[in-house]
């Protein structure tokens, strides 16, 4: 190997207000190399696309420490546009397509070829034409490349998905000197077939000799598509690899290691908890945009604290939202052996279940309203409690206070009194807010969708631990999704790993790294061959 | 202290209250009648209060202030005209009058309701344009309708309504004469006054009651409230009910206190008016209190009270109505660009 690398990046760091999110991750690539980053939710795999971008969420930030180079020349990037004319191109995950524009215009936009008019002549650059046979004939060519043989002329909308990513790919390409381009989970949108072509794609490339940073959660892929594997775990560069070195349970082993003493954890031994269900869940589907369930089985014990696990954007946010009726939802959901009615809050409500939502802003609170009426208003509505006696029944204000009072102190809720906006709140006691009210609905069954995301430390620990509490003292079954497998291993008795919209499997919080590695990536039954537990 | 003080009170209710002292000490220095003009104040202070606490159940549903307000007002139009028309006084006038506009609104708002849930976001400029549209269709009906009272049609031809029917002998300021007594000049409306403090006092228990609750809960969170199983549209339509049939009978209160009932045009900018009331109590377009619509509608009604006879002594042209306009538009302006939450609720 001589000369320098395509892409050098030394002992970067990044702190979010005194939060260490990547801790000295030093790696390089060189030309027409393809490096993997693997890691799970919150490894910090954006954040530093993001430094390598430039992007202002990093610079209004505080910046970052450690040195780019690419192809031995330090880089300073502080814009995207930086970026860009550095020669790093990026095809991000969410499309960024014009859909009203043809293929062409989307490939060319803002680098349109441009020929002189009349106006233009008087009034300059800005009133020139386009030239648009030229523009096509480029489009053309950056399709070809990488084998998209459709029309460059139609439009964006009504595409095909996995046709779409090809058109982002092609615009990257299209920019001449292109010299690093940045795939972030290109083929978490497309089907198999598509997501070969696309790794087919890859290969074109670098043979022309462009660099790539390839970020998957399949890991097959990154097996099949990689020259390096980076493997990044909460910030920390904990492993650099070559597929001919490692296997893919090694890779899944080593994103989820986390040192858990076995004293953190809580969970029960699988004979202490009776086969005795009180919930059965059939065939589940939700139609939650992004976190779609496809057809789940799942039984929850009776007494237990059973834990929802996988990646982002596999479906285990959308089990509790489908079951409490939030998004349009289909199957067959028993509770005690008595159905409930899907798509229907009340019907789930009346039966005794209540839900923490994830989104704690959107749905769990009324943000200009007191502490008090939000912990009692779902109880009013759906019980009829904290309503004044007699014929005209009205907000029993004392009864109210009163239970807020106690539900403040009992969850150390820190605020200025009962009367206080929720708006006002941190996340933390607005979690706990939304927590109270649950409570109060006197549930046998409980949902709580990410109880812990975005709140310190102290705040997490007060109400993973509260949750364990209420499930001993009280006998509650509890339901916690989480995206934090360390947290549902320290207090799940089991942990259901979802899995595009299916259920996995299930595992013991005791169980190896490498089996939660695997399931979430779902790789679990290629190793073991045999059926969940 | 002081700042709290201030952030309640919120800098345009100073700043409205400081001219409202300014004007009084201006016409107690041109020596106008003070008794008089403070009789008004209280006067109009009742006559609209309705109308402004009418607000207040689409502003807590998350529908806005109702901008299609005259939609209800149309139908305690219909009310009080029907019940001259069928020859009655007194107090059976009020009364029928009040009977017959309360379903007329609440069927009206079922309809401005349905229309509300097709627009959500645009209630606003909705509301506007479709009570600016009522108030034309009805210029027909005024016209076309078989009214046959002579203190009603047009004396020449026979044939629709006039523009304002004179309430002389019917029920002209039934509820303001009701117990009214004069103290230091000023006389106090005292029925009228108690008929407003009736309607604040059913209007919060409704606002507690396990519905009126369920009400603000939508307006607060839709997505919560599914959460909790309410039904969103059916709530926003109950306030939309509520709203219009508080219209509705507030304009047969106001307009006994007025002494006319006005027709055709009349109704056109009523809902301005009530909105840029409550606007200026200190309600925000998503939360309102009574007490912030009883401040606004005082200060509002007031300011106008006063503004005119002290304009006419100190420029000698007669600025009231321009004076109006510009407060009342300026406070929803000033209320739409605004992004702060409002008080709470309860």
């Amino acid at each position: 190997m001589t000369g320098a690398a395509r892409l050098e990046m030394k002992n970067i760091s990044k702190q979010y207000y005194g939060n260490r999110v990547l801790k000295g991750l030093s790696f390089s690539v060189n030309k027409g190399e393809v490096l993997s980053l693997v890691g799970e939710n919150g490894a910090g795999k954006s954040t530093l696309m993001n430094i390598l971008f430039g992007m202002p969420v990093i610079h209004s930030t505080g910046g970052f420490d450690g040195e780019i180079f690419l192809d031995g020349e330090k880089a300073n990037i502080k814009s995207p546009e930086e970026a860009m004319k550095l020669g790093i191109g990026m095809v991000h995950q969410e499309f960024m397509l014009l859909p009203g524009f043809t293929i062409t215009e989307n490939i060319k936009l803002n680098r349109e070829i441009t020929k002189d008019s009349l106006l233009s002549k008087i009034f300059g650059k800005p009133m020139k034409w386009l030239d648009l046979p030229a523009m096509k004939a480029d489009a053309r060519q950056s399709m070809d490349t990488i084998g998209l043989g459709i029309d460059e002329m139609l439009p964006v909308r009504g595409l095909p998905v996995g046709h779409m990513q090809f058109v982002e790919i092609a615009r990257e390409l299209d920019k001449k000197n292109i010299r690093l381009l940045v795939l972030d989970e290109p083929t978490a949108v497309l089907t198999e077939s598509d997501a070969d072509k696309l790794l087919e794609a890859m290969k074109i490339l670098t043979g022309k000799g462009i660099s790539i940073l390839f970020i998957s959660h399949r890991l097959d892929e990154v097996m099949a598509a990689s020259d390096k594997i980076v493997v990044l775990r909460d910030g920390e560069q904990i492993a650099e690899t070559r597929p001919s070195e490692t296997t893919i349970d090694r890779i899944a082993e080593l994103m989820v290691g986390r040192k858990i003493e076995s004293g953190e954890m809580v969970g029960r031994p699988p004979s202490e908890l009776k086969d005795d269900y009180i919930l059965e869940i059939r065939d589940l589907s939700v139609a939650m945009p992004g976190e779609r369930v496809k057809g789940v089985n799942l039984d929850v014990k009776r007494g237990e604290i059973l834990g929802i696990g996988g990646l982002a954007g596999q479906g285990k946010i959308g089990i509790a939202n489908g079951i409490m009726g939030l998004f349009p939802s289909d199957g067959d959901v028993k509770k005690n052996g008595k159905t409930i009615k899907l798509n229907a809050a009340r019907a789930s409500l009346d039966n005794a279940m209540a839900f923490v939502s994830e989104d704690r802003r959107g749905t769990g609170l009324l943000l200009d309203d007191s502490i008090e009426f939000n912990i009692v208003a779902t109880a009013i509505q759906v019980q009829g409690k904290f309503l004044t006696p007699g014929k005209v029944r009205i907000l029993d204000s004392q009864a109210m206070t009163g239970l807020a009072t106690n539900m403040i102190q009992e969850l150390d809720i820190r605020c200025t009194g009962p009367g206080q906006l929720t708006r006002r709140l941190s996340g933390g006691n607005q979690q706990k807010v939304c927590i109270a009210r649950a409570i109060i609905l006197e549930p046998n069954l409980l949902f709580v969708s990410e109880p812990t995301r975005g709140i310190d430390i102290g705040a997490k620990k007060l109400i993973l631990d509260h949750l364990v509490k209420l499930n001993r003292d009280n006998g509650l079954t509890i339901v916690m999704t989480s995206s934090e497998l360390a947290e549902l291993r320290s207090i799940c008795d089991r942990i259901a790993i979802v899995y595009q919209g299916k259920l996995e499997g299930i595992l013991l919080p005791t169980d190896s790294d490498r089996d939660f590695g695997l399931m979430m990536a779902g790789e679990y039954h290629k190793f073991h061959g045999k059926e969940a537990v | 202290m002081d700042n709290d003080f201030l952030n309640k009170l919120g800098i345009p209710r100073l700043i409205i209250s400081l001219f409202l002292a300014f004007l009084v000490a201006a016409a107690f220095s041109f020596g106008l009648p003070m008794g008089q003009i403070f009789s008004a104040m209280l006067t109009r202070f009742g006559m609209n209060s309705l109308l402004v606490l009418a607000m207040i159940p689409t502003i807590q549903a998350g529908a806005g202030p109702n901008f299609g307000l005259p939609f209800g007002i149309i139908c305690g139009l219909i009310g009080a005209t029907l019940a001259i028309e069928l020859d009655l006084r007194g107090f059976t006038a009020f009364f029928f009058a009040i009977g017959v506009s309360i379903p007329l609104g609440a069927i009206a708002g079922w309809l401005y309701g349905l229309l509300l849930n097709r627009v959500k976001g645009q209630e606003m400029t909705v509301g506007t344009y479709m009570g600016f549209s009522i108030v034309s269709v009805m210029c027909i009906f005024w016209l076309m309708a078989p009214y046959k009272s002579p203190e009603m049609v047009w004396p020449y031809g026979g044939d629709g309504l006039r523009v304002t029917v004179v309430l002389d002998g019917r029920m002209e300021q039934l509820l303001d004469r009701f117990l009214s007594f004069t103290v230091n000049g000023v006389t106090i409306p005292t029925g009228l006054l108690l008929a407003t403090a009736l309607c604040c006092v059913l209007l919060w228990i409704f606002m507690r009651t396990r519905t009126g609750l369920a009400m603000s809960v939508v307006g607060s969170n839709p997505r919560f409230a599914e959460a909790s199983g309410l039904n969103v549209n059916k709530y926003r339509l109950l306030a939309s009910v509520v709203s219009c049939a508080m219209g509705a009978a507030g304009i047969v209160i106001y307009s006994q206190s007025y002494g006319f009932i006005q027709l055709y045009q009349a109704p056109l900018y009523m809902a301005l008016y009530s909105v840029s009331a409550i606007l200026i109590g200190g309600a925000s377009l998503q939360r309102a209190t009574i007490t912030q619509a009883l401040i606004g509608t005082f200060l509002f009604n007031a300011l106008l009270v006063i503004a005119l006879p002290v304009a006419n002594v100190a420029m000698d042209s007669d600025i009231s109505e321009i004076m109006r306009v510009i407060i009342s538009n300026g406070i929803i302006l000033y209320a739409l660009t605004r992004k702060e939450v409002g008080g709470d609720a309860r």
